[in-house]
């Protein structure tokens, strides 16, 4: 016993020192897994946005960022941010289901959160980011254009249910599908005017996989997903037997069980009318 | 050479001695009863047989216990006992080999030729268990070598040809012997298009192209050690399978082994040997040559097999005993690749084999006891260790879609027992046995990945959660044999537990466009087949024999319905005329209409057929030359007919004349 406190204390010892020494060293590169989309600017800050591959696409996008006070260069680590995304269309402007952007855990300077855009920029419309900010009781903005391309496959779907209400559906696991049994989540917003987009609550999303250029081929035990109480997702399992293409028919029911959109998909239905793709 | 032919056939003729030869004990020598089908070219039977330059297939046909179940022309799968090659096991002089395609289109029978082979010993049930657990039995097939001896040099060239499916069969062998060292070294090269059914109706996609190149060479080490190395490069190309919606373009196989033996180690050691093998198999499916096909696919498979097995002969006062211990490693590792027909979309890849790696250890033990002058006792037991791996995490994860709980691997014991009785009196013999056998489902069975079959038109998938099955079989048999008539009847029964088949579940979508629905590997509680046969030979006369044989077999599960590829009634007679150097023989084949036949598994009924053979031979001496004329006939009507064993029902060849020449210079 009296050993292992001599340990202990050695242990403590020799940590201690330790990490004084480090003070001196380069802080770990926090963004080493992430690719940069853009840098945005104003008078007083540059702000970085990262995403795995450093682009933003249709439908869901994890965004990480940090902010660079321009004198100093140093990276904020005590910000509050929120951001808002907006839909630049000929006749009108939206916005589109956003998260809460919140500090990266162990982390110092990366705050991250999700954005889905329901839609792809055009030759005419464009989707700008706000991020308003503040840093010690002093309140920040910044605007740019950011680069939403379309999507090769859906990943995304908007649509109106039997109860009127617009709802968007979007497609967040498996991002690297295998040929086996994959987790699968889905986001489920409903527009409730053009700038807000809560999550909807209790309903369940049912998926039928099918390879259509292969006689329409389902696949075994799949689980309809439900709401994770933690983050407030759909999660369920989905099921690839093979590599190739695959559409994710997908019927909507809401907590009472009704179906308010998709149709089963059978013998004299090839597809349903929501459904997400994915190729792999 | 038409001229020939038709001389040959204007003759009265009459083929087909069976070629199947039972050993007989007698008092002297104890010898249990496997029966050995000599294959064309041994050295005994050269000039018997009807078509030396037949395939083994046909050779192997003419046995009362084994079927070809024919998917073309080429590479037919034995059935021993109404049982298919998960249930038996199939070895080259004891080499244990595992064909590389997911649809059974190689069975290992498809990567020999006659030309390598001398017999094939032939076991029912559990007397089969040497080379590896079974259900069936087993077929060995014994290569052909000179041995040594002082026959010297010897230089032959076999040519054939067959009219129907226009096949060329070119073919040479060189040979060297001596007392000390021999060396032996073939080729043959077959090509053959379509063949026709009867009433000239082409069977589209039949072709096939095969080479075949052996060597076998035995070094004397001293007057009691050899050692001997032994070597198959096969190769098959364009090879079509009507009754399948793919061909083959590439079916290869490399067979290689070194044998180490020692004769009288001892008073009691009559015989030590001992054999290091590898064999390599790839086999490449191929639908090019299809112009309609709902998606185009690649489906190459691999099995490569590594073994050895070490087997000591024993006498003891009244005992001869044996033991035999044999291990083989397996990978066997099988693609599906579709190209769908939107080239903008990614092809569709699957595991049908997800690398599955078998180790296989086990110890066989036989004793035959001779009880008194005429009574002798076998007895045979035996133990193994099966050990199944997935070892590729992606075909891991496809299966776990289907059984979540899957580990990669599963290890099994493989128990077997049996015994015999044989009596052998006067011109009487008698034989009276039982048996216990277990064998682990195969990696199709096992790990099998929506794998189509045409014939009930279902995916399978394995089920890598099944028990052993289990086999008890009870088999008699007596014979009788006098100057002129020799009559054997035969019966096997097998209750099969835990019988392995494929049932559907129709929750499951199928894979294949088209296909009936999903089946799933499962097991039912019990099967049981029965096979008995009854085989009569009578010699008219010097010159003249007459041969009779009737297969009767019976096939059900535990609900009384039908198994699946039971034989129907079948009969065979031939009558012979032989004197000097000619003979002439034809023969009668048939069978009666398939009641009993298993709907589930797409069969129907199967009507009744018989068709007529002919041949006719003549060999030649010229000094140190020899030359052998074989001609003949099969199907001579041109009945337009298909078997019970056809799968699909593709109708079987029509017409058909054959040449086989061989030219030996010694
Ligand atoms: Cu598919
Ligand atoms: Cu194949």
């Amino acid at each position: 016993m009296k050993f292992i406190r001599a340990i202990t204390i050695l242990c403590l010892a020799i940590f201690t020192s330790c990490s004084t020494d480090s003070d001196e060293i380069t802080p770990v590169n926090e963004v080493a897994d992430l690719v940069k989309i853009q840098t945005m600017e104003n008078d007083t800050h540059l702000v970085e946005l990262y995403s795995i591959d450093g682009q933003l696409e249709q439908g869901y996008n994890k965004v990480s960022l940090r902010i660079k006070n321009k004198i100093g260069q140093k990276f904020v680590s005590d910000a509050t941010l929120e951001w808002k995304p907006i839909m630049h269309m000929e006749a009108t402007q939206h916005s589109c289901p956003v998260s809460e952007v919140t500090k990266k855990p162990g982390t110092e300077s990366l705050y991250e959160g999700f954005i889905v855009f329901q839609m792809a920029e055009n030759q005419t419309e464009y989707w700008t980011l706000t991020l308003n900010y503040a840093i010690n009781g002093v309140d920040y903005t910044l605007t740019e254009t950011i680069n939403v391309p379309a999507s090769t496959r859906r990943k995304v779907t908007v649509f109106t249910g039997t109860d009127d209400v617009k709802y968007i559906l979007a497609l967040i696991d498996p991002s690297e599908p295998k040929v086996a049994t994959n987790d699968m989540s889905v986001g489920v917003f409903k527009m409730e005017n053009m700038m807000t987009f809560p999550i909807v609550n209790s309903y369940k999303v049912k998926i039928d996989p099918r390879m259509p250029s292969m006689g329409n081929h389902s696949s075994p035990n799949n689980v309809d997903l439900t709401q994770s109480s933690a983050d407030k997702f759909y999660h369920g399992k989905l099921n690839l037997t093979m590599t190739g293409y695959w559409k994710i028919n997908l019927q909507l029911e809401n907590a009472l069980g009704e179906v308010i959109k998709g149709e089963p998909v059978g013998d004299t239905n090839e597809a349903s009318s929501i459904f997400l793709e994915l190729e792999f | 050479m038409k001229k020939i032919i038709y001389t040959a056939i204007s003759l009265l003729l009459m083929n087909s001695m069976l070629h199947a030869q039972e050993k007989y004990s007698d008092t002297t020598e104890v010898v249990s009863i496997k029966e050995i089908i000599l294959i064309g070219s041994h050295p005994q039977v050269h000039q018997k047989e009807p078509k030396p330059l037949g395939s083994i297939d046909e050779y192997l046909e003419t046995s009362a216990k084994i079927n070809m179940i024919k998917r073309g022309a080429y590479a037919w799968e034995p059935m021993l006992n109404g049982m298919t090659t998960e249930r038996t096991v199939i070895t080259i002089d004891g080499m244990r080999i595992f064909g590389a395609c997911t649809d059974k289109m190689d069975p290992i029978t498809s990567y020999v030729e006659i030309s390598n082979l001398s017999e094939a010993t032939i076991s029912s049930g559990q007397q089969g268990a040497e080379n590896g657990a079974t259900i069936g039995g087993s077929i060995d097939l014994k290569r052909r070598k000179t041995g040594f001896n002082e026959t010297g040099w010897k230089v032959g060239a076999n040519t054939g040809g067959e009219s129907n499916g226009e096949q060329k069969i070119v073919g040479a062998e060189v040979q060297y012997a001596d007392n000390s060292f021999y060396f032996n070294t073939d080729f043959m090269y077959r090509d053959a298009e379509n063949y026709k059914a009867g009433g000239n109706r082409e069977v589209l996609y039949s072709q096939f192209t095969k080479y075949n190149f052996s060597a076998i060479t035995g070094f004397k080490l001293s007057e009691t050690q050899s050692v001997e190395g032994s070597f198959i490069y096969d190769e098959a190309n364009d090879v079509g399978y009507p009754a399948l919606p793919m061909d083959v373009s590439l079916a290869r196989a490399i067979i290689g082994s070194v044998k180490y033996e020692h004769h009288q180690l001892s008073e009691t050691i009559e015989h030590w040997e001992t054999k290091l093998y590898f064999n390599t198999i790839t086999h490449q499916m191929d639908d090019s040559k299809r112009p309609v096909v709902p998606i185009r696919m690649d489906m190459p498979g691999w099995s490569d097999t590594y073994g050895f097995y070490s087997k000591v002969n024993m006498s003891l006062d009244k005992h001869k005993l044996t033991a035999n211990l044999n291990s083989f490693y397996n990978k066997s590792l099988a693609e599906m690749t579709m190209f769908p027909n939107d080239p903008n979309e990614n092809d569709m890849f699957m595991l049908t084999w997800p690398d599955v790696r078998t180790l296989y250890t086990g110890l066989y033990l036989e004793d035959v006891i001779a009880l008194t002058a005429h009574y002798s006792l076998q007895l045979t037991g035996s133990l193994g260790r099966h050990y199944n791996k997935v070892a590729s995490t992606f075909g891991l994860q496809s299966l776990q879609i289907f059984y979540p709980e899957m580990t990669e691997s599963k290890q099994r014991y493989l128990k077997s027992l049996s015994s015999q009785v044989l009596l052998n009196k006067k011109n009487m013999e008698y034989t009276l046995g039982m048996g216990y056998g277990e064998r682990a489902p195969s990696v199709s069975e096992g790990y099998g990945f929506y794998l189509f079959n045409s014939f009930d038109g279902f995916d399978y998938i394995g089920n890598p959660n099944m028990s052993n099955e289990k086999s008890v079989e009870m088999n008699a048999s007596i014979g009788f044999e006098n100057k002129k008539w020799n009559a054997k009847l035969t019966g096997s029964y097998f209750h099969i537990m835990d019988y392995i088949i494929g049932k559907p579940d129709f929750s499951l979508s199928p894979m294949t466009i088209g296909a009936n629905g999903v089946k799933v590997y499962e097991q039912l509680e019990y099967a049981s087949l029965f096979n008995s046969d009854i085989s009569i030979g009578y010699s008219l006369h010097k010159n003249w024999n007459w041969n009779g044989k009737l297969v009767f077999s019976y096939g059900r599960d535990n609900n009384n319905i039908n198994l699946p590829l039971v034989q129907p009634l079948s009969y065979q007679t031939s009558l012979q005329f032989r004197k000097a150097l000619f003979s002439i023989e034809t023969e009668l084949q048939g069978a009666t209409k398939q009641q009993d036949f298993s709907p589930e598994f797409g069969e129907n009924e199967t009507a009744a057929y018989a068709i007529v053979n002919l041949s006719a031979s003549q060999t030649l001496f010229l000094n140190r030359q020899k030359m052998t004329v074989k001609l003949g006939a099969e199907n001579i009507f041109d009945t337009y007919y298909s078997t019970f064993s056809d799968w699909n029902n593709i109708p079987r060849r029509g017409r058909n004349l054959f040449v086989n020449l061989s030219y030996v210079i010694q």
